[in-house]
């Protein structure tokens, strides 16, 4: 059988799949809405800066005044008014440690500042100013927050004494000073200009995700549901190939998946503030090649799952771990080893990574080759074990 | 309905012969399927055993058994969806095994289930599957066209097939299986779940295709009815065997004329002592009770009807009235399997399910 015949069934097949799907507002407004949630949830449902608010935060500012000046009092002014601005902490006055860790246990505050009695003669001194932080330990994400929000005072502060200096010093101020050296600084850095941003984190991993997902929840329900209707047997009675249904499912559900996938794209940039730097281009060969290394994996389970029931059961084991284990949603390197030994053996990992690395940091298709020869290992491989076993179980 | 099989039978034969005039002197047989020991065994379970049958072109056929006697697995090996596990087939003299992409452009196939995707309409089910048959879209237009006429649903072509009735459904599905054209036309169950009315319209379509489109037609069912009014020759299916092959009528002679009689009583007092007696008779090879005063007979013997009268009035029994009855194929094949169709149903292995057994399913599936 000519290829060109089969392409031409497996377009029709393509077809008729797709005119049935548009044949449901709700199935396509899910198509749309999917991704949406998706993207809402993983940006909202991890605990970053901004979405703790309102936290009863003891401060003790014990600071003794170095000739008429606190850089504590500098200090406490400048934490306020961040938290004016975020509303995270709703600071209350203590006396020092022992006041504070009272008042954790009590329930009252969920964590303490302390600026020690020493703060200003060390710095003006030229030694590290110390600034303790205490922490309920029963609420870890408290003092992750904390730490953040006075890696922002600490910097503003920072500003604050190199404008101090400069006054004292040669009497000009800031904006005239030729450059300025701060006294502390606090510096991320990344390797792409902007603020890091979680979702620049996420929705490459996420558009990689929802393509597996939608081929591995779509391809194996899509045959097996025709199986069980019987109008697989109308198919497969006819002269077309097995390969031409195979392909026209799989571009089926490859186009419902880039649907989604540029659904999260375009949410990520308008609604959630990523920049993307690599070329659209790659990024859409890179989900091409995505569904292509999860195709055997389809069909290898429609192949053995003998109801539509069945498929979508084993699918959805196999799917979650994938999910949580291919550094979408945490990267790998956080994980414990051995985890990150099996996250290796997962190609969604590599796909994940290799979006990521295109469309967060503009890699060009030298970087990731590692990443694309190992997902089309995977995928020739998967298919080689699939389609003997799929035709099989087609001629029952 | 008779004289309607008749008719249909020698439009056949001058079709036929027809066929065979202007094919003339090429070498192809008459012969549209042919079956040889086909088998399927599904694990230890053999769904059609060692089944062997010819179909001439231009015949319908029909494989008539109760469910699970295995005639959705023969269709299914016939139509290239399921591989024997023995024996072999040719389906317009190509080899089911060797040639199965050849066959498929021959058959057209209507399974129990309809193959049909119900949130479409009926032109792009049927455009669909046109397209799977490689015709070129003019052609296929004309065709599809053709085909909703055959079955007066013109107006119905663009809408969606969920809105139709079973009956609208049905007909569709069987223009479906015509779209390429087949030279044979596989029908499986064919009036399953339709309400009458349907059904003698399908009956109807099934016998217009064969005529109109000089198609040769393979369908199983379940009804002996049905057999009879639309099949040319007969085979019996029981526990996956063909325990009779032959036209309805040849049937029939089989178990009436000669030597066997069939009679109907109707006994006022009928009671199990009575019917024990009847069935304790030597000349008696079967009773059917019908209803709490009927009983249906076959006897074998000149002298079968007094020995029957005999024992009756013995018993005590009142005899109301007696009729001479004429076999339908549900006697010839109580008489030949000595079970009802009805017991086949309850006492059968297997589900109504064309798969075979539950349990062996997924044994089969990954074999």
């Amino acid at each position: 059988m000519g290829v060109r015949r089969v392409l031409r069934h497996s377009a029709w097949i393509c077809w008729k799949d797709l005119l049935e799907f548009s044949r449901s507002k709700l199935r396509v407004a899910m198509l749309i809405i999917m991704p949406l949630f998706m993207m809402m949830m993983v940006g909202f449902i991890f605990p970053t800066g901004d979405s703790i608010s309102q936290q009863p935060v003891a401060l003790a500012n014990q600071d003794l005044t170095v000739n008429g000046t606190s850089l504590g009092d500098g200090f406490v002014v400048q934490l306020e008014a961040v938290n004016d601005q975020t509303g995270m902490m709703e600071l209350r006055d203590a006396t020092g440690f022992d006041d504070i860790k009272t008042m954790i246990q009590e329930g009252k505050v969920s964590g303490g500042i302390i600026v020690p009695p020493t703060f200003t003669a060390d710095l003006l001194a030229g030694r590290q100013g110390n600034i303790t932080i205490m922490t309920d330990q029963s609420n870890p994400q408290m003092s992750s927050m904390m730490q953040s929000v006075l890696t922002q005072v600490i910097e503003q502060l920072g500003t604050q004494l190199a404008e101090h200096n400069l006054n004292a010093t040669y009497d000009i101020s800031l904006e005239e000073a030729p450059a300025v050296l701060q006294p502390y600084n606090v510096e991320l850095k990344g390797i792409v200009p902007g603020d890091p941003n979680y979702f620049e984190f996420v929705a490459p991993g996420i558009m990689a995700m929802v393509v597996m997902m939608s081929l591995m929840t779509g391809l194996p329900h899509a045959i097996s549901y025709e199986k069980d209707m019987g109008t697989l047997d109308g198919m497969l009675a006819s002269p077309t190939s097995r390969w031409a249904i195979i392909l026209g499912k799989v571009m089926a559900q490859t186009t419902r998946g880039l649907i989604q996938g540029f659904i999260i794209l375009l949410l990520s940039v308008l609604l959630f503030g990523v920049v993307i730097h690599g070329s659209i281009l790659l990024v859409v060969l890179l989900i091409l090649l995505t569904v292509f290394s999860f195709v055997g994996l389809g069909i290898l389970i429609t192949s053995f799952a003998d109801k539509e029931e069945t498929a979508t059961m084993v699918m959805m084991t196999l799917m979650f771990p994938m999910m949580f284990l291919s550094g979408v949603f945490f990267p790998v390197q956080q994980m414990p080893s051995f985890m990150q030994t099996l996250a290796s053996f997962l190609p969604l990992t590599y796909a994940a990574e290799a979006m990521r690395k295109v469309m967060v940091l503009g890699a060009g298709p030298g970087a990731i080759m590692t990443d694309v020869v190992v997902l089309a290992v995977f995928g020739i491989v998967l298919l080689v074990i699939a389609v003997p076993l799929f035709k099989r179980a087609m001629n029952r | 309905m008779k004289r309607v099989r008749i008719i249909t039978s020698e439009l056949n034969r001058e079709r036929d012969e027809e066929v065979q005039a202007r094919i003339g002197c090429e070498a192809m047989s008459d012969v549209a399927i042919k079956a040889t020991d086909l088998t399927k065994r599904f694990g230890d379970f053999t769904a059609v055993d060692h089944v062997s049958f010819e179909v001439n072109k231009g015949q319908i056929f029909g494989l008539l058994g109760p469910n699970g006697a295995g005639k959705s697995t023969a269709i299914r090996m016939l139509s290239t969806l399921s591989i024997p596990t023995e024996g072999s087939a040719t389906v317009a003299g190509f080899d089911v095994q060797k040639e199965d992409g050849k066959v498929r452009e021959h058959i057209g196939l209507v399974s129990e289930k309809m193959i049909m995707y119900d949130e479409l309409t009926a032109r792009e089910n049927l455009t669909l599957f046109g397209k799977l048959y490689d015709i070129p879209r003019d052609a296929l237009n004309k065709r599809i066209g053709k085909l909703l006429g055959f079955v007066r649903m013109e107006q119905w072509a663009d809408h969606r097939i969920d809105t139709f009735s079973t009956g609208m459904k049905q007909r569709i599905n069987v223009i479906r299986a015509l779209v390429n054209q087949p030279e044979i036309l596989f029908l499986d169950e064919p009036t399953l779940g339709l309400d009458p009315q349907s059904t003698a319209e399908i009956r109807e379509l099934v016998r217009r295709i064969n005529i109109e489109d000089r198609t040769t037609i393979i369908l199983t069912t379940h009804m002996m009815t049905e057999a009879d009014m639309l099949c040319d020759k007969i085979g019996i299916m029981d526990h996956g065997k063909i325990v009779a092959l032959d036209t309805s009528a040849g049937l029939k002679r089989s178990i009436s004329g000669n030597d066997t009689t069939l009679f109907e009583f109707e006994i006022a007092n009928l009671d199990a002592r009575i019917l024990s007696s009847v069935k304790a008779l030597a000349s008696v090879s079967s009773v059917v009770q019908d209803d709490p005063t009927h009983i249906k007979v076959s006897s074998v013997g000149n002298d079968s009807f007094d020995t029957l009268v005999d024992v009756l009035r013995k018993n005590g029994a009142k005899i109301r009235t007696v009729k001479n009855l004429e076999p339908t194929l549900e006697d010839v094949f109580l008489h030949i399997t000595g079970h009802e169709v009805r017991d086949e149903v309850a006492k059968a292995p297997t589900p109504a399910h064309r798969d075979g057994p539950p349990g062996m399913r997924p044994k089969k599936r990954v074999r």
